[in-house]
């Protein structure tokens, strides 16, 4: 099941999760230690998610992290020494204590966009950001995760919606970890499967485990490779749980203990851990050697941060603005003049499929086929296989002989889109973590 | 050199600056077929094709997050509002995420926002705002707002050149109102640069936008009572040039501020207070201002001409300073 993991993709993964949790903890016990300026938002037990889906990027993709996304800053190539400086707000740190957290990025070689607090901004920036990859022929595909909290955002909606009409190479991680800071997912989301909004977009969605590293790999994987071959954007669904409270201010007395326990059981490291052990990819020896080599990283980069000087105050009104210190320069990949006239040159008129009419329209039962779980082939196809269907010449009212023969006639003419034979988490190998087995989530 | 509109100035930049560099993209509300709501991109599409010249949805803020992340990879986007009032839809994108992306992590957002705004149309609550000041109290950008066509393209090209995010307002009381000779090729003028449109000795009128001409009109009516105004048209509102207006009011000693953006919080509140702190010894007079009323911009004509700051208010301000 997972052929395309090497054994040493394998280790690397735990590498990357271990790394990322061992990592938070040092910020806990820094924060308790009055070390940390601001706040530490915890990522435990949504570790597979991070390191899952930024692990299926290549180098020239983008991404841009939230809050809980800090192991996709490791995967892309930040140091802990970025993550620890960044929080404790240092001259060494990338952003040399003008912010915290994860808000920094690199444009140059790691092609990380910082995030900023506000949830839903990134999904309209990286839909930019892809579509000017696309434009410079460069192949790429964005990346960004979103919460099930921060999905209710009108920015989600706009910038979804936009990467969806320019067919963006896209990929939206819906990481629902079932708490929007207290409230509750159901008091989000109307949904039962948060992936049933790519449904409103007509793009693809996808339902992923998101404590188990592997499913969660090979599910981006296979839609950083369809945005890639131009089916985008896609919006992942990842189910996991957030294991602490919003930041480390909250206890969190608002989750039930049972809901603790129950995801507790499905902590993804652990799991991982059994699994390579299991598949004989790893001894306890080789687990050590990772696990030191965690360790001694850690101990350099934390001293490093705690003996880094904090900001002089007079770079205070440093770098309001660029003035000349850095140079725009795209990298193009594709020659210049195609996207000069006269070769960029066309006729400025619309093409409208069926004028409208209901002919466009596909048959409401076609519409509700394609939930959740898997590709939907008739929303992936591009808009222009729609100006080759044939136009109706009159609308049908539905009520007398005449039209009724014309619905049914127009029904048999329209493709019927079949349900994918199985779930598209086919990989999942743990126990089910909803009340519904696998492969009947997304239908309503 | 051929007379244009400041409309026409403005699609000549577009053009130019797209001939010029191919990084330089467009996108925005029915700016492609349709060749925007006034027809400032007319003809772009045709020429330039639809992966230069993007039709959106009617989705301000994933206009403004996608020209972010444009420029992110190196391209110049520039971004329309179909009228400069929809870009309280995206304030969020333009407050905390453009502008503050260079100082929070070193990344340089070299985008245009550009738009129709300014009142005097009958444009109503919603097509008339002047909100230039929500940005100029925002670090992080560049405000511009022309009054010609000549500083219209040139500016327009220099904002497109510029690093930083940049917020073109276009006055649309002036888009086809005024005509003059604008040079046919490649020119550019200077962000951060006020003018002084007319030379006197009496007082300083400190404008910019519709009401840089209407304080012009004031000043060739005052000229006929022997009151010579000297009229500084600031061009660029952040970055503001405060230079220029200093070293006007030190010669003239008395200061009149028109705008048509409203009282409280307009630009007026600002140069006052440089004034005072830098010049205020050089003041023979209370410094007055003229502006827009502190209303929302009204529908009906009549209560439109009674909030915007016309020639008879500014010259009547401007007798009351000369009298000190």
């Amino acid at each position: 099941m997972s052929a395309q993991l090497t054994p040493s993709q394998h280790l690397e993964l735990y590498y990357f999760m271990q790394l990322n949790r061992q990592l938070e903890e040092r910020l806990v016990r820094l924060f308790r230690q009055n070390k940390i300026v601001g706040g530490v938002y915890s990522s435990l037990g949504q570790e597979a998610v991070s390191i899952g889906t930024a692990y299926a990027l290549e180098p020239r993709d983008w991404l841009a992290p939230m809050i809980r996304n800090i192991g996709t800053l490791l995967v892309k190539g930040f140091k802990p020494r970025d993550i620890f400086t960044q929080h404790m707000a240092k001259y060494t740190s990338p952003t040399h204590g003008k912010d915290g957290t994860s808000h920094f990025g690199d444009l140059k070689t790691l092609h990380v966009v910082s995030p900023i607090s506000m949830l839903g901004d990134l999904i309209p920036v990286m839909t930019g950001v892809a579509l000017a990859g696309r434009y410079l022929g460069q192949n790429i595909v964005a990346m960004t995760w979103i919460g099930d909290g921060g999905s209710s955002t009108g920015a989600f909606h706009e910038g979804l919606n936009f990467a969806a009409t320019q067919r963006a190479p896209f990929v939206l991680v819906l990481e629902n970890n079932q708490w929007a800071y207290s409230t509750p997912v159901s008091r989000q989301v109307p949904l039962k499967n948060l992936a049933d909004r790519a449904l409103a977009y007509g793009i693809q969605s996808r339902i992923v485990d998101g404590n188990d590293v592997v499913a969660v790999y090979e599910t981006s994987k296979a839609a950083v490779d369809e945005c890639r071959a131009g089916r985008g954007p896609i919006l992942i669904e990842v189910k996991t749980m957030r294991m602490k409270g919003h930041a480390q201010h909250d206890p969190a007395e608002y989750v039930p203990k049972e809901m603790f326990e129950y995801w507790k059981a499905q902590d993804p490291i652990a799991r991982y851990e059994k699994y390579l052990t299991e598949q004989k990819l790893w001894d306890t020896g080789k687990k050590s050697e990772i696990d030191a080599r965690i360790e001694r990283e850690l101990d350099e980069d934390q001293k490093f941060a705690e003996e880094s000087p904090m900001p002089p105050p007079e770079t205070v009104e440093q770098g309001v603005y660029c003035e000349g210190c850095h140079t725009i320069a795209a990298d193009w990949r594709r020659p210049k003049k195609e996207v000069m006239p006269p070769a960029a040159s066309v006729e400025a008129v619309w093409k409208v499929a069926d004028f409208g009419g209901f002919g466009a329209v596909k048959p409401a039962k076609s519409l509700s086929s394609g939930s959740g779980n898997g590709p939907q082939p008739s929303s992936t196809e591009p808009a222009k296989a729609e100006t080759e269907q044939e136009v109706p010449l009159r609308v049908p009212f539905g009520r007398g002989p005449k039209d009724r023969a014309f619905v049914r006639e127009t029904q048999e003419k329209t493709p019927q889109v079949t349900r994918p034979a199985k779930p598209f988490h086919k990989g999942h190998r743990g126990k089910p973590f909803g009340k519904e087995p696998h492969g009947k989530r997304g239908r309503r | 050199m051929p007379e244009i509109t400041m409309l026409e100035a403005i699609r000549e930049a577009l053009f130019e600056e797209m001939e010029r560099d191919p990084a330089v993209v467009a996108l925005g509300e029915d700016i492609g077929v349709y060749g925007g709501a006034f027809k400032a991109t007319e003809g772009l599409l045709a020429k330039f094709g639809p992966e230069r010249v993007m039709d959106t949805p009617i989705s301000e803020t994933a206009i403004v997050g996608a020209a972010c992340g444009m420029s992110y990879l190196g391209l110049r986007p520039v971004a329309e509002m179909q009228f400069i009032d929809f870009i309280a839809c995206c304030f969020n994108q333009v407050t905390n995420f453009a502008a503050k992306s260079h100082y929070r992590w070193g990344a340089p957002v070299p985008m245009v926002l550009r738009g129709p705004s300014g009142g005097g149309v009958h444009g109503g609550p919603f097509h008339s705002a002047n909100p230039e000041m929500y940005f100029v109290h925002t670090p992080g950008l560049k405000v511009v707002y022309p009054s010609t066509a000549y500083d219209a393209k040139g500016l327009l090209k220099s904002a497109i050149r510029d690093n930083n995010p940049v917020l073109f307002f276009e006055h649309k009381f002036l888009y086809r109102r005024i005509k003059e000779a604008v040079p046919s090729g490649d020119y550019t003028v200077p962000i951060g640069k006020a003018v002084v449109r007319r030379k006197g000795r009496d007082l300083t009128i400190v404008s910019y936008a519709a009401a840089a001409h209407t304080s012009l009109e004031a000043a060739a009516a005052l000229a006929k009572e022997d009151i010579e105004a000297e009229v500084i048209d600031l061009r660029t509102l952040l970055p503001l040039d405060r230079e220029t207006i200093l070293a006007s009011v030190k010669e003239t000693n008395k200061l009149l501020i028109v705008h048509e953006d409203s009282r409280t919080g307009g630009i007026a509140g600002e140069i006052a207070a440089t004034v005072c702190e830098a010049a205020f010894e050089d003041l023979d007079g209370p410094i007055a201002r003229v502006t827009g009323l502190d209303t929302p911009v009204p529908y009906a004509p009549t209560l439109e001409a009674a909030f915007l700051p016309s020639v008879e208010r500014v010259a009547a301000a401007a007798r009351e300073l000369a009298k000190y």
